[in-house]
């Protein structure tokens, strides 16, 4: 019931926005779409809605997490950039093996879309069973599995970790 | 002030767009042309509706252009991801510049 109405809230809160400036027909018809659409997947939203309580967590989200995963993306772009544009191609494809203590839904899917997005790797599965990413590496700089966790998990793996356990 | 910002981080965007078609074009298989496309188009895109955003400011189109930064940083790596994962799944090779491949070794293993 929690997570039904954080996500009637959020939906709510996304329709203004979409229909900005705000006028009361499209509030009252946002209000029956962001109900309607709580109704149908809001069990699916959020498992553990506690979480949300603590101000601690917003904090590292936004001063710890925000600035180091923007940082990572533009170093990845220029990455990508350098290796796609120099003439003799240097890539050494392969996909590693990394495990991961992170055990939360919302975690694994920031962790794999903080992988994604940062530089030369791509996550292409998740084992939740033996917490195990398997990783795309452009140019793979070690085939063992513990230096590459190291390498590619290591730098947001604690602070997800705070974040979201 | 604001214009020239906006128009710079507009024309970075598009230089990052360039280099993800080129990635496109150039790489070898389809996992290392998803990093190619996902990152580059990724950051490109987002550079070019932030630009929007800083040159209307906070009317109808900005606050959209800012929606949907958000939106694309949360969508872009899960389909890059659900791609990457359907294509290994239906036996789509890795080129043969690959150097290791855990992901088909585990799963020989239990089959």
């Amino acid at each position: 019931m929690k997570s039904r109405i954080i996500l009637f809230i959020l939906g709510f809160v996304i329709w203004c926005l979409l229909s900005w400036v705000p006028d009361w027909q499209h509030m009252v018809v946002g209000v029956f779409v962001a109900a309607l659409v709580a109704f149908l997947t809001g069990d699916l939203f959020i498992q553990r809605p506690h979480v949300l309580k603590h101000p601690q967590r917003y904090f590292y989200f936004f001063f710890q997490y925000v600035p180091i995963f923007l940082w990572e993306i533009i170093k990845a772009n220029i990455e990508v950039a350098y290796r796609v544009a120099h003439p003799a191609l240097p890539i050494r494809p392969g996909i590693v093996k990394v495990k991961t203590i992170l055990k939360s839904d919302t975690a694994l899917t920031f962790l794999a879309n903080s992988i994604t997005l940062t530089p030369g790797t791509l996550s292409v599965d998740i084992d939740t069973k033996k917490s195990v990413l398997y990783v795309h590496w452009i140019y793979v700089k070690t085939e063992d599995t513990e230096e590459a966790t190291k390498i590619i998990v290591a730098r947001f793996e604690k602070i997800l970790k705070r974040i979201f356990d | 002030m604001s214009d020239i910002i906006g128009l710079i981080l507009i024309s970075v965007g598009l230089l990052f767009d360039v280099f993800g078609c080129l990635g496109l074009v150039r790489l070898p298989d389809v996992y290392n042309r998803l990093q190619a496309a996902t990152k580059c188009v990724t950051l490109g895109t987002c550079s070019i509706l932030m630009g929007t955003f800083i040159i209307v400011g906070f009317c109808a189109a900005g606050i959209k252009a800012l929606l949907c930064i958000l939106f694309i940083l949360l969508t872009s790596p899960v389909a890059a991801h659900a791609i990457a994962r359907g294509a290994h799944r239906s036996g789509v090779k890795l080129c043969k510049e690959s150097v290791v491949d855990r992901y088909t070794e585990d799963k020989e293993g239990e089959l």
